[in-house]
């Protein structure tokens, strides 16, 4: 059995990888892709200390995790997919209609 | 090194190696095929945590059904070149992302590194027994069935939500 | 006698006036019903005040807690009641105002006939009578005060009636604005004895004011600035000197309302408060104040009033001087001689602007008296009431304002031998204007515009009637209650009332030692002595059109009281609020400000909405700076 402190640390660097990819990347699939890494890394975190524990409720959160991610997942692609019919454009500098 | 030590090591490098490729790579369609090793390779670690269920489902649904859409979406849109390549991101946000990044990177290790520091996991010292899928099923269906059902309706929702926003607009009348 | 009598008394006026003044447009039109209401509310009121008169015979008081109808106000340490005191007093106060008044209500429905503001007048004119009565009934000074500014209001509303024109809106001004600086004495009066008693009721300030522990422990001070401060209110709201310039100008305002608030029952509130007071008046030992502001006002009013030929502002200058005489009596310690000259005046000089009413009516708003002359032969009715009024307020023998001018004259002579002195030139002075008033408008030849002459006719009954009325107290009540000096039915009624203020003052004032009859005698050849210059000089010519000598020019400009106070106050005000306050403090600093902050909240946000790029990564950034600090935060300093 593996320390616990060396799944945190793979957690934590998969995250950062994910917040690294949202800042730098202006491809809005890819900024998609990220969060999911990120989601991940929290899904490891949680199993992670379930299993420290020994108790079962981590996982159970995973499985809420997963389902919320899918439903984000459909709904935000829809979205691209709108954005895109409409401004022939899915990089998230170009949609700046907000601009104060 | 003990076997488990090894294919830690193993998966835990896939992982991050798929995620650094994620964000790397300039066309979509090969930042998706390496999210799937990234995500195979998370499935590989629960399955070693003793997480059978959670790592079958990682499959089911992260690598099939997600990465299914994400691929589907990506060649629907068939983006022009400049767009799948994705625009030369600026030298100067690239450098902003990766100094936090550093940071964040380093909050987050020290963190995992005094997880057990004056919590109570330092007392729960493993005496793990294996979550098994009948416990998670239980679980679900008893102390957490109402957030269960909830699920069901956000899933609805999404549902519903994706066909609004993609149906085709009808032509109006003029 | 019963609080409810006293709430049916108190309420009826304020009845009449929601409904004439809530519902009047539905009564438009109507002007039977509308003045019918409003006279029938008075009138009920002056049947309870009937009712309470005769319980007050019987020696019954209604006072302290007997007469408390609910607590009003209560906080730590003390309690305002709404509450009657009705006594002598009061009642006699109540007679005066319900009865004067339904009279001048009924004169009223013809008066104002055809008026565009008809309901309005008579929903203002009930509200006045309400404010009055809540004034007089109170059993403290808060419900006082809440009186004294009610009538003020009214008195307001009433002059300014004709708000189209200019010159009534500009005397509602004067009026209110003169009154806010008396009010704002009484005030402040209110307020030191609030300080010094912790209570505004009457009885427990006089019981405490009485006692010799306040005096000890307060001395007289308390009481001196307390009375003084009061007594700024009354110099407001009766129109004494300096404040009585407001009077004159208040004769805008109908005629009716002339009598009736600036005549009879408004400017004497300040008589009756005094009266009310005596106890603290006779304490301090301020009534010397009081009796020389008013011997003095009655005397320079009176003056004024010889050179006026505006038959309504002679009759208001004669008022503020016969209210001077009330303040001379209430000031010399002769309480009941002042309040009995209160009650007289009410009748005969509510008789005679009535009957000034009558003559406008007649003569198509005509104010000018050398315009009129001759009047007697076509209003034969107008013309023998004002007759019998200006006999009595010229001190006639035995019409009522003989007695009670004369008991004031009478006490004034034992207070100061210079009082009675100045109050009895008054007194001739006061004669001479009337009978020049009487033979100048309705004796030798009509001066009659011929547009005009035609159409002069005596009023209708609706009118005249309320006159004979008025006549006949006018006439006899001075010697049906007058009769026996101080020793008189009026004086035995009201004893009671000024009994704890006589004990305190005996020896402070001389005594009225002596027999009236000298006095009596002598008042009343000075009076027809008065009547007989008046005869000499105006039964034949008519006053100069221009004032000759330099002294008329001065009197019949009212001594240039209105110039100098409009150089000394008025437009120092104004020079300051325009060149100061406006040009300044509004549209330097104020504007400034306000514009400053409006300036500076357009360049923050011109600055600020730079960061609203609606680049999602330039907030995801930010957004993880964010993280990152509270994170290093929480991890590493906390």
């Amino acid at each position: 059995m593996l320390e616990l402190e060396y799944y945190l640390i793979l957690s934590a660097l998969l995250f950062t990888t994910g917040v690294i990819g949202v800042l730098v990347r202006r491809n809005a699939i890819i900024i998609f892709m990220c969060i999911e890494l990120m989601l991940n890394a929290a899904n490891l975190a949680f199993v992670a200390i379930s299993r420290s524990l020994g108790q079962t409720e981590g996982q159970v959160f995973v499985f809420f995790v997963m389902t919320v991610a899918a439903a984000e997942v459909a709904i935000g692609l829809a979205i691209i997919v709108s954005v895109f019919k409409h401004r022939q454009t899915i990089n998230v500098d170009e949609v700046n209609s907000l601009k104060g | 090194m003990n076997p488990e030590q090894i294919l830690f090591f193993v998966f835990g490098l896939l992982a991050l190696v798929g995620a650094i490729s994620v964000i790397s790579f300039r066309h979509p369609i090969y930042s998706a095929l390496a999210l799937i090793v990234t995500f195979f390779a998370q499935a590989g670690l629960f399955v070693l945590l003793g997480a059978h269920f959670v790592a079958a489902a990682q499959v089911i649904v992260y690598a099939g059904a997600i990465m299914v859409l994400f691929l589907f979406v990506i060649m629907l849109l068939n983006l022009g070149r400049r767009d799948r390549e994705g625009a030369p991101t600026g030298a100067k946000l690239k450098g902003i992302g990766i100094v936090l990044g550093i940071l964040f990177a380093a909050e987050g290790i020290y963190i995992a590194v005094n997880a057990r520091n004056g919590t109570a996991v330092a007392s729960a010292q493993p005496a793990p027994e294996a979550v098994t899928t009948y416990g998670i099923g239980e679980l679900l269906f008893s102390k957490y069935l109402l957030p269960f059902e909830v699920t069901s309706l956000i899933l609805l929702a999404a549902l519903i939500g994706v066909i609004v926003l993609v149906k085709r607009e009808k032509p109006t009348d003029n | 006698m019963s609080r409810e009598l006293i709430v049916v008394l108190l309420i009826s006026p304020l009845v009449g006036f929601l409904i004439n003044g809530l519902f009047g447009k539905f009564l438009k039109g109507n002007e039977k019903l509308s003045g019918g209401i409003g006279t029938l509310a008075v009138l009920v009121s002056f049947i309870c005040a009937i009712v309470a008169f005769a319980g007050v015979q019987g020696g019954a008081v209604l006072e302290g807690d007997a007469g408390v109808l609910y607590e009003w106000i209560a906080g730590e340490g003390f309690t305002f009641n709404i509450g009657f005191h009705v006594d002598a007093l009061t009642t006699v106060m109540l007679l005066v105002i319900t009865g004067v008044g339904f009279l001048i209500h009924v004169y009223s429905i013809g008066y104002m006939h055809g008026d565009a503001g008809y309901t309005r007048y008579f929903a203002y004119l009930n509200l006045f009578v309400f404010a009055m009565l809540v004034l007089v009934l109170g059993n403290n000074y808060l419900m006082m005060f809440v009186g004294w500014e009610g009538v003020g209001l009214c008195s307001y509303l009433l002059i300014g009636f004709w708000y189209e024109r200019q010159s009534a809106t500009d005397a509602g001004k004067k009026a209110f604005i003169v009154n806010r600086i008396g009010d704002f004495g009484f005030l402040l009066g209110m307020f030191t004895l609030f300080a010094a008693f912790g209570s505004l009721d009457f009885t427990a300030i006089f019981g405490a004011a009485e006692a010799d522990t306040f005096q000890k422990v307060f001395g007289g001070s308390t009481l001196v600035i307390a009375t003084l401060l009061l007594f700024v209110g009354a110099v407001g709201k009766s129109a004494q000197m300096p404040l009585y310039v407001w009077l004159p100008d208040a004769m805008e305002g109908p005629t009716p309302v002339s009598a009736l608030i600036h005549a009879a029952t408004m400017v004497t509130a300040g008589v009756y408060m005094i009266a009310r007071s005596a106890v603290l008046y006779e304490l301090a030992h301020t009534g010397q104040v009081v009796a020389w502001v008013g011997v003095l006002t009655a005397f320079f009013a009176a003056t004024i009033a010889l050179t006026q030929n505006d038959i309504k502002r002679i009759l208001a200058y004669s008022t503020v001087s016969q209210l001077g005489y009330m303040f001379v009596g209430v000031g010399v310690g002769a309480y009941a001689s002042g309040v009995f000259h209160l009650m007289t005046h009410a009748f005969f000089k509510g008789l005679m602007f009535l009957a000034a009413g009558s003559v406008m009516h007649a003569m198509a708003n005509e104010l000018d008296m050398r315009k009129m002359g001759g009047l007697k032969a076509k209003m034969p009715i107008t013309h023998w009431t004002f007759l019998i009024g200006a006999l009595a307020i010229a001190g006639f023998p035995f019409l009522s304002g003989f007695w009670s001018k004369d008991e004031i004259l009478h006490s004034a002579w034992g207070s100061h031998p210079a009082i009675y002195v100045i109050g009895l030139i008054t007194a001739f002075l006061t004669a001479f204007y009337m009978f020049r008033l009487i033979f100048v408008t309705f004796y030798g030849q009509s001066r009659v515009a011929s547009a005009v002459a035609s159409h002069v006719h005596e009023s209708p009954p609706v009118m005249w009637v309320p006159l004979v009325i008025l006549a006949i107290p006018s006439a006899i009540i001075g010697l049906l209650l007058g009769w026996g000096g101080h020793g008189s039915a009026f004086h035995h009624f009201t004893e009671s009332v000024f009994k704890a203020a006589k004990e305190i003052g005996n020896g402070a004032h001389g005594e009225a030692a002596g027999s009236a009859v000298p006095f009596m005698i002598i008042s009343a050849i000075v009076g027809l002595v008065g009547i007989g210059f008046a005869w000499m000089r105006y039964s034949k010519r008519t006053p100069a059109a221009q004032p000759g000598t330099a002294l008329h020019k001065l009197v019949a400009n009212k001594y240039y009281i209105d110039e100098v106070y409009n150089a000394v106050f008025v437009q120092p005000i104004k020079n300051v609020s325009h060149y100061l306050l406006w040009r300044v403090v509004d549209t330097g600093i104020i504007d400034g400000i306000v514009n400053g902050v409006a300036v500076a909240i357009r360049i923050i946000g011109g600055t600020l909405r730079r960061l609203q790029t609606g680049v999602v990564q330039a907030y995801i950034v930010s957004m993880v700076v964010g993280i990152v600090i509270f994170l290093a935060y929480y991890l590493f300093i906390s």
